[in-house]
This record gives C-alpha cells, sequence and structure tokens, in this order.
C-alpha cells in the first residue's frame, strides 16, 4: 500500500538502499566533468579518474592507454557494485535487480548472432559483450541457424525464454530480422518488468512505471526514426511498440503512419512532457534528439532518489551509472581523436 | 447499574478490576518495547549501510538509537509505577463502582502509554533512517533533521504524562 512501506521496507532492504544512496554519491560531478573534457591525453583522462572512485580500477593499467580499456575498467566497478548488491539482496528486491539486466542480455544474444551472421570469431565477440548480462550458455549462440534453433539450443534456459513466443520463426536470421527480434525481445521484457513493478506496488510501482513509460515512449520514437524509409511495413512497425506508456495508444497510431521526422515531432508535440523535448531541437535535426532525451531520462532518474523506501533507486543508479560510462566514452573518444570542439555535444552532466 | 436487559453491559462489568490492571500494565510495556524495536531496526539498518561509505557519521546518528530507546524506558518507568497502583480491595468491594474505576484507569492509562509510544518509535525510526541517510550525504543536514526528530519524541512524552495523571485516579475503596 503507498505510504505504509517505510514500515517495513528496512527489514530486507534498508542496508542496500542505504548502500545505493552512499554508492551514487560516488558519481562523477559537474566539477569532474569539467576537468575530465581540458584533459589534452588520455593519460591526464587516466590520471583525473584516479582522483575519483574510479582509482583502483585504473591504477595499474600500463601506459599506451585505449579508450576501450577505460570503459572495460569503469563498466567493472559498475559490475562489482551490482554484484555486490545482488549476492545480498532478498526477494523481492533480487529479482528486481536481475531484471534491470534482461536488457543487456538481449543487446548481447543480438550481438552475438549479428557478429556470427557477419563470420567474426566468437571469442572477439564475447569480448565485446556487456558483463551485465552475461549468461552461462552465451558462446552457443554462434551456432544457431534461425530463430527456432535460437530458442531451442541456447534461450529456452535463459531468463529471456517468455519472450520469444512472439516472434520464433523459422525464418533465417538476417540482419532486417535479428533488428525486428531485438525490437520484439526488448517489447516483452519492458511489458513484463512493468507488469512486475505493478505487482510491487507502492511506490516502487509508482516511479518505475513512470520510468518504464518514458523509456517505452523512448524507444518508439526510435524506433519510428529509424525505420522511415526502410522496408518495414506500418504493421510490423505498430507490434514493436509496448502496451503501455503516455503514448499508448493514439500515440502510437500516429507515429506508425509517419514518414520524416517532422511528422514524429507533429505527433510528439501533443504530450506536454515530449514537447519540452523537442521544443529544444531546431527543424529537421535529429542528432540532437538523442541527447535530449538523455537529459531527460537523467532528470528523471535524478528525482527517483528523493523519495526513500522504494526499490526505484536501484534501477535508477545503475542507469546513473551507464550514463556516466557513455559520457567517459564521449570524452575519451574526443581526446584521443583531437576532437575537442565536439565534447560538449553529447555529454549529460548529472549533477 | 447492571442492566437485566443488556447483556454485554452486565458481562463487561462483572470482569474483575484486576484484569483489566493486569492487562494495561502488560500493554504499557509490551507495546512501548514493540515501538522502540522497531524505531531502532529502520534506524539501524540503514545508518549501518550508508556508514560504509561515510563512516563519519556513525557516533552522531546514535542519537536517533538512543531516541527511540528513551521510548521503551517511559513504557518501562510507566510500568513499574502503575504496578505500585495496585491495591487488594475485599472480596465485597471487589465489583463496587470505585473498584472498577480504579481497574479501568490503570488500563488505559497502560493503553495510552503503550500506543502513544508505538508510534513515538517508529516515527523516530522513520526519520532516524532519513537522517543517516542524509548526513552521510551532506553533514550539514544533521542538526536540522535532529530537531524534527526531538519533535516526534515529544510525542512519547505527552502519553507518559497523561499516562500518569490518569493513573493517580486510580484510588481503590478503603477496606470497609
Amino acid at each position: 500500500m503507498y505510504g505504509w512501506e517505510m514500515l517495513s521496507f528496512n527489514i530486507h532492504d534498508g542496508f542496500l538502499e542505504a548502500i545505493v544512496r552512499g554508492n551514487r554519491s560516488g558519481l562523477l560531478t559537474a566539477a569532474d566533468y569539467n576537468n575530465l573534457c581540458q584533459c589534452e591525453t588520455l593519460d591526464d583522462i587516466k590520471m583525473h579518474l584516479t582522483a575519483t572512485e574510479y582509482g583502483p580500477y585504473l591504477q595499474n593499467e600500463p601506459s599506451p592507454l585505449h579508450t576501450t580499456t577505460i570503459v572495460e575498467k569503469c563498466t567493472l566497478k559498475l559490475v562489482d557494485e551490482y554484484k555486490h548488491m545482488l549476492c545480498q539482496a532478498t526477494e523481492p528486491l533480487s529479482t528486481f535487480l536481475q531484471y534491470i539486466t534482461y536488457g543487456h542480455m538481449i543487446d548481447n544474444v543480438v550481438l552475438i548472432v549479428t557478429g556470427t551472421l557477419h563470420e567474426r570469431d566468437v571469442n572477439e565477440l564475447l569480448e565485446k559483450c556487456h558483463p551485465l548480462g552475461m549468461f552461462d550458455s552465451i558462446a552457443s549462440l554462434a551456432v544457431a541457424q534461425n530463430m527456432r534453433e535460437l530458442y531451442r539450443l541456447v534461450l529456452v534456459d535463459t531468463p529471456l525464454a517468455p519472450y520469444f513466443s512472439e516472434c520464433i520463426t523459422s525464418e533465417d536470421l538476417d540482419d532486417m530480422n535479428i533488428e525486428i527480434m531485438r525490437n520484439t525481445l526488448y517489447k516483452a521484457y519492458l511489458e513484463d518488468f512493468y507488469k512486475f513493478c505493478q505487482k510491487l506496488g507502492g511506490a516502487t510501482a509508482e516511479i518505475m512505471c513512470d520510468l518504464l513509460s518514458f523509456e517505452a515512449d523512448r524507444r518508439a520514437v526510435n524506433i519510428t526514426i529509424n525505420s522511415i524509409g526502410t522496408e518495414l511495413t506500418r504493421d510490423d512497425r505498430r507490434k514493436l511498440y509496448s502496451n503501455f506508456g503516455l503514448l499508448y495508444p493514439y500515440g502510437h497510431e500516429e507515429l506508425a503512419v509517419c514518414e520524416d521526422v517532422d511528422q514524429v515531432r507533429g505527433a510528439m508535440e501533443k504530450y506536454p512532457p515530449y514537447q519540452y523535448i523537442f521544443s529544444r531541437i531546431s527543424y529537421g535535426e535529429s542528432q540532437m534528439l538523442d541527447k535530449a532525451f538523455y537529459e531527460e531520462e537523467v532528470k528523471r532518474l535524478c528525482l527517483s532518489f528523493e523519495q526513500q523506501f522504494h526499490y526505484a533507486v536501484f534501477f535508477a543508479y545503475i542507469r546513473l551509472r551507464e550514463q556516466e560510462i557513455r559520457n567517459l566514452m564521449w570524452i575519451s573518444e574526443c581526446v584521443a581523436q583531437n576532437q575537442k570542439s565536439r565534447v560538449h555535444d553529447s555529454v549529460v552532466f548529472i549533477f | 447499574m447492571s442492566s437485566d436487559s443488556s447483556s454485554w453491559a452486565r458481562a463487561l462489568v462483572h470482569i474483575s478490576p484486576y484484569t483489566f490492571s493486569a492487562i494495561g500494565i502488560a500493554v504499557s510495556i509490551g507495546v512501548s518495547v514493540l515501538g522502540a524495536a522497531w524505531g531502532i531496526f529502520i534506524t539501524g539498518s540503514s545508518l549501518i549501510g550508508a556508514a560504509i561509505k561515510a563512516p563519519r557519521i556513525t557516533s552522531k546518528n546514535l542519537i536517533s538509537v538512543i531516541f527511540c530507546e528513551a521510548v521503551a524506558i517511559y513504557g518501562v518507568i510507566v510500568a513499574i509505577i502503575l504496578q505500585t497502583k495496585l491495591e487488594s480491595v475485599p472480596t465485597s468491594q471487589m465489583y463496587a463502582p470505585e473498584s472498577l474505576r480504579a481497574g479501568y484507569a490503570i488500563f488505559a492509562s497502560g493503553l495510552i502509554v503503550g500506543f502513544a509510544n508505538l508510534v513515538c518509535g517508529v516515527c523516530v525510526g522513520i526519520i532516524g533512517s532519513s537522517c543517516a541517510l542524509s548526513d552521510a550525504q551532506n553533514s550539514s543536514l544533521f542538526v536540522k533533521i535532529l530537531v524534527i526528530e526531538i519533535f516526534g519524541s515529544a510525542l512519547g512524552l505527552f502519553g507518559v504524562i497523561v499516562g500518569i495523571i490518569m493513573s493517580s485516579q486510580a484510588t481503590w475503596p478503603a477496606k470497609a
């Protein structure tokens, strides 16, 4: 019941909530980002990061650094913190924490299948997978030829099994089908997560359902924009939109028939929260849209910390860390390629 | 006094006043301790978790735990006071109105103190948990949130005051 969770939340989850709030205080601030943006080389970046909480992870790296090493070590820190929380969590928090990683599992599955299609080596692909989304039999994904085999050989034992019911076909895997598969899986995952959060009730349900609705709407817009000009039919596009969120169902009707970005803008401006996002980018431009969405997401995630005694802080913390890692990757790439003028194009400050 | 037609009223006044007194005393200490324990675990779990990243908060935030503990002490004190009010009256006087009044006074006093301390303990515990988490992030917040806790712990004190006033009226009839 909403409002009474403060009486019993701390029995099982008080310790972990306090830990995640402590971890949040270790996120990089605007001052850190300013220092990092002024670095000349990757070694400067390493030096600045060693003074933050990333110190123990980056200290022992040998000197010719690559951007991928920095990103890998920072991701390792996130994974360590996540595992630390997961091993101390009890139900239902442990299920909640596992749900957060299913998105990465889907991305890893698609990465390996696409890579195999383009005849890359399996080990090389495994190194590129996101560590939060690893599962045991992931390497055997490379053997499958079509979706039915994919499901039967590997995925039926993973938590992703229930999401496959909508997209098992005997078609061979090619680029288009893989993208459709990814989006169908993600849609099923988001709906499942949404139902789970609603079942938890209370403040968790309210905050998480708001965050997941934003995610669903954002994906709907991205699917629309990415499928403009491809051979994806309108009905197929409709099937990829989730069954919840601010845009459901009328916004989806309008988005399904959009043929260019301005029509998308026209459909979205009817919804006040998204009108604000679209008003900040000028007409005909879609590169800044990603950044605008990320900023809105970060704002909502930070707001979830304002309330105590709910699970959305865990979700928000992991997403904020991922945003931070994206920022670090962008800054490192800009510095490595000597394009420091573009550094502020894509960095989203968290505080 | 006990009418023939209303059987509930008859049943209630035939319960011994000592039963009511004993229940009152039990509630006074039992429920107060429940409130104190509830508050302590709410504060304690957040305090332990927050102190991992910010070890400096541990000694100051023990004040929240002490406020919760005080609630249990109020319950013990009032229970001891109440049990000194119990006197034996001869059997002929046991259901006299004076005796019933004394029994009910002790019962009510115990209930007042018990439940006031229950909610006070829970209140102080929740605020203490938020206090620990905020102090870990920004140490200037501690004193401000402590003021809220002090107001919260006054609730238990109100209960104790009223309980003691009620119990001072618990005079059993003099032995005839």
